[in-house]
């Protein structure tokens, strides 16, 4: 198939940038959205022109570092990853627009490739459960009721990838939030800093300048992993119960 | 040697090998042998715990003086890092993603095994050390897998106790399921995505140490260089240079200890299930810097993988081999139905060559024999799929009978999830049409030679996971990479890095010592001359081509002409590659056609290397199949007389300016396990 691609080019932070259009043919339906890219890549390298930029790793669904906005929509028309997004999904003669995820904690580095730190800097504002490497109990002596267990691998299954913020129009990062705190939440051995991490996550959240959430529910739709919305939920009745207590 | 005692009073039940037979002399020299010389002794069941304890310890006021540098972030880096962390050093992370969540232990899929005996079947720390040394094919070194599997069942604990959210059952117990052809449950699973939940774990530890201020982390950053300074009291390893790769700077770290956790090479072949970021460069550095490469040939090939499907394509998705429990693998027997709707070719005209060739075994014959007899078919010409190039590569993975015998219903909640992977990437209804499969690259057990104390021989280099070669032998069993990255990174390194660590902190140096300025100068006249070349080929075209080659001389089968060949093409490319590369744009910004070039050229020395260490190796053992040493029925055959030992490489110089690499072997010496062929009959 013959496309017209209409890609977000911009050469640094600080550059204003730009669509840019470019045209590719001999696109197969079996190709991924990215490896449509590598040939465009080629086809720029070839000519002289500096290949566009684009983060990717794993191309498999699972890492969380492939983003783009494509024709508007986070990852795309499908429900799942750039990666795993594939050509038959577009029909011969389309204008496909490529741009980054937009998100002001989201800086654009170069083209289409953005800084996603923030999602760290959340992680490390309480994400986690202390356990000191050594200090383990037994695996089995603590029990987890299965149902619990498997909703917390359900959000558990989170890649990190920022398309909640990019496809919510308030920029917020709720939808990753409450996956982290429903994950550990429903774990019993999440519970002893359960409400001093919902307060500290929360507040890093707020101050890399994501956006509040107002029950839009574009994020769920637009989760690769399919990251239920009622997370949020969990999210505000762990903050409300963890601010009445006092933490 | 055998029958006579070693010093520590056991007895060896094999003799060290001789070699007799050599295809790649003339491609290197002949160096002294390598000794672990932190091999511990005594029965083989104490000795991680008297190491332990003979390891001296570094007091908690003196770690926050120490720093150490950890490259890779995977399960065996993040987990190292975080551990570490805790125990009050100072640590540097190092990852070339944008995070380090995103490091490829990710895309694990299966489980990790522990001997915690939980199903009652019989499993045992034994049990798992001896399968581990078998499945390895009797090339691996006794006290690194029984300790591997000593520690297994702690991994499993602290996991636990981390969140990481394991299949548990009705009682609130953890599940476990039963892998790779062992006769025990023994595997710990999250649904099919167990190496993200684990690598989340290591991840949250890391991150809760980088707010702890213990950890720094050190983002899209690439180690382009290993410093390594002699003090007066002998060659260390003192630091990395690294570039940043947004800004492009190249930045010196100094530190008094290096660990090494960057995973596999895989993407040699170019097409793997490795990430496309995925790469030799720190290792390869290292090993250029006088590391030894162990075993680079060992490769293992996966062979319920989804088919390339044309000249685009940019890597390989694994579907995990439990499909082979319940389908059927053809292909047509005659090669003129090959493109026909495979629905429409009668039963008497498919060939269900696994069930033909092994009747006792059939579809659940060993991973590499499945790997290579999908390969012959492909071969005959009897491929199923596109063609790419001459030949069509791929085989048919039936579900129908299983369908027709269990419904529709039990195969969909069998194999959900991967059944929607098939539909998405290749566009067909695995439950409408027989899926096609082809084998994948997807790990390596050779890797960075380390001691007992997973050091190199450059002191103060340490390698940990899939780095590494120390625990795999030549095949390496499902489920046992996450064990072996977690045990590497929580239990292993944080208990010998500190016996290194307890004559530190070293002499102080800066920025302006020689070995410092020589390193980075390297790094820079390398990135000048990647810009500067203005040939006409990418570097992605060059690595394809190396993958054409590796894949079609140092794949499933390996024969003395073919690597050969493969060693003159080779040689030719690199050649090629230094004299018409283009890289366009600038060193001082995110230039991912720079970082690819400096990438592939590595790749490329590292091909060279495995050609030549398959070629020494005349023998068949675990993933490496020698097409001159195979029993009547088509079986690899080892040579233990000839080959019992790992093959440790030191760099020689490039060999187009006449370098060789030198062989140092190490003998490997049994004590507890006796030397057996593998048998599937």
């Amino acid at each position: 198939m013959n496309l017209t691609l209409k890609i977000w080019r911009q050469n640094g932070p600080d550059d204003k940038g730009g669509i840019h259009t470019y045209q590719v043919s001999g696109i197969s339906q079996d190709m991924s959205f990215l490896e449509m890219l590598d040939v465009l890549n080629e086809q720029l390298n070839e000519k002289g022109e500096e290949p566009v930029a684009f983060d990717s790793d794993c191309r498999e669904g699972i890492c969380g570092m492939c983003s783009l906005m494509i024709n508007g929509e986070a990852h795309g028309p499908e429900v799942t990853t750039t990666c795993q997004l594939h050509m038959r999904s577009f029909n011969d003669g389309d204008t496909i627009t490529v741009e980054p995820w937009r998100a002001e904690p989201f800086p654009v580095i170069k083209d289409l490739v953005v800084d996603r730190s923030a999602f760290d800097r959340i992680i490390q504002s309480g994400g986690f459960i202390s356990a000191n490497t050594g200090s383990a109990p037994e695996a089995n002596s603590v029990p987890a009721p299965r149902d619990k267990a498997m909703r917390a691998f359900n959000v558990a299954t989170c890649i990190g990838c920022g398309a909640c913020v990019a496809a919510c129009p308030n920029g917020s990062a709720s939808l990753f939030l409450g996956a982290k705190i429903t994950h550990l939440g429903e774990l019993p051995q999440g519970q002893p800093e359960r409400w001093t991490r919902v307060v500290d996550m929360v507040g890093q959240h707020d101050h890399e300048g994501f956006g509040g959430c107002t029950n839009i529910g574009e994020c769920a739709a637009a989760c690769p992993k399919e990251i239920p919305l009622d997370v949020i939920s969990q999210l505000n009745k762990d903050l409300r119960t963890a601010l009445k207590n006092g933490h | 040697m055998a029958g006579s005692t070693l010093h520590d009073g056991l007895t060896p039940l094999n003799e060290p090998s001789v070699q007799k037979s050599d295809d790649a002399h003339g491609y290197y020299t002949l160096g002294e042998k390598v000794v672990d010389e932190a091999a511990p002794t005594g029965p083989i069941a104490d000795r991680w715990t008297t190491r332990k304890f003979e390891n001296r310890l570094v007091n908690p006021a003196n770690r926050r003086k120490l720093d150490v540098i950890i490259v890779g972030t995977g399960l065996a880096g993040g987990a190292a890092a975080a551990t570490l962390g805790e125990a009050g050093y100072n640590v540097k992370s190092f990852c070339y993603q944008d995070s380090p969540r995103r490091a490829h232990s990710i895309a694990a899929q299966g489980g990790i095994n522990a001997a915690k005996n939980y199903k009652e079947d019989g499993d045992s720390t034994f049990r798992l050390f001896y399968d581990t040394v078998k499945g390895g094919d009797y090339r691996s070194r006794e006290s690194n897998v029984y300790r591997l599997a000593e520690v297994s069942a702690n991994i499993i604990d602290q996991c636990v106790a981390q969140g990481v959210p394991f299949a548990r059952d009705y009682g609130g117990l953890l599940d476990n399921r039963s892998f790779g052809g062992v006769q025990v449950s023994r595997t710990f699973y999250a649904r099919g995505q167990t190496g993200q939940q684990l690598l989340i774990g290591a991840y949250q530890a890391m991150e809760r140490q980088v707010a702890a201020g213990t950890v720094e982390s050190f983002t899209r950053h690439e180690m382009l260089e290993l410093i390594v300074v002699d003090d007066g009291a002998g060659p260390r390893a003192r630091g990395i240079i690294a570039r940043d790769m947004v800004t492009g700077e190249i930045e010196t770290h100094l530190a008094d200890v290096v660990v090494l956790a960057t995973g596999g090479y895989g993407n040699v072949f170019f097409l793997s299930t490795n990430a496309m970021g995925s790469n030799v460069t720190a290792a390869w550095r290292a090993h250029r810097k006088g590391a030894y490469m162990a075993n680079p040939c060992y490769t293992q090939i996966h062979p319920t993988c989804i088919p390339v499907s044309g000249d685009h394509q940019s890597k390989l998705t694994l579907m995990s081999e439990s499909l082979r429990n319940d389908g059927r693998i053809w292909v047509p027997k005659k090669k003129e139905d090959c493109d026909k709707d495979p629905r429409d070719i009668p039963e008497e005209d498919r060939d269900y060559y696994l069930e033909r060739i092994y009747p006792s075994f059939g579809n659940l014959v060993p991973r590499d024999i499945a790997s290579r007899q999908a390969k012959n078919m492909c071969d005959e010409g009897r491929g199923v799929g596109p063609l790419v190039g001459d030949f069509r590569r791929g085989v048919y993975l039936d579900l129908g009978d299983a369908i027709k015998r269990l419904g529709k219903d039990a195969i969909e909640e069998k194999y959900d999830n991967l059944l929607d992977m098939y539909e998405r990437i290749t566009g067909e209804n695995p439950y409408e049409m027989p899926m096609r499969i082809y084998p994948a690259v997807h790990y390596v057990m050779g890797g960075l030679w380390v001691d007992y104390h997973l050091q190199s021989n450059i002191p103060g280099l340490f390698v940990s996971g899939e780095a590494n070669f120390s625990d795999h032998g030549a095949n390496r069993l499902g489920a046992s990479a996450l064990m072996q990255g977690l045990a590497d990174g929580y239990f292993v390194l944080p208990n010998t890095i500190r016996e290194y660590l307890a004559d530190g902190p070293f002499e102080k140096i800066d920025e302006s010592h020689p070995a410092v300025l020589e390193a980075k100068q390297n790094v820079e006249e390398r990135i000048t001359r990647f810009l500067s070349i203005n040939g006409t080929r990418s570097a992605d075209s060059y690595h394809k081509e190396l993958g054409n080659i590796m894949w079609e001389y140092c794949g499933m089968e390996r024969t003395e002409e073919g690597l050969r060949k493969a060693i003159d093409l080779i040689r030719e490319l690199k050649a090629d590659f230094w004299s018409n590369l283009k890289v366009l744009g600038s060193a001082d910004t995110l230039n991912q056609s720079l970082e690819k070039a400096g990438r592939v050229a590595d790749f490329i020395e590292l091909g060279e290397l495995m050609c030549i260490d398959a070629l020494n190796r005349r023998e068949s053992c675990g993933g490496h199949f020698r097409g001159e040493s195979q029993t009547e029925d088509g079986e690899a055959l080892r040579h233990d007389d000839e080959f019992a030992y790992v093959a440790a490489w030191e760099w020689g110089g490039d060999s187009l300016e006449g370098g060789q690499p030198v062989l140092h072997k190490e003998d490997l010496i049994y004590t507890a396990i006796e030397m057996k062929q593998r048998s599937y009959k």
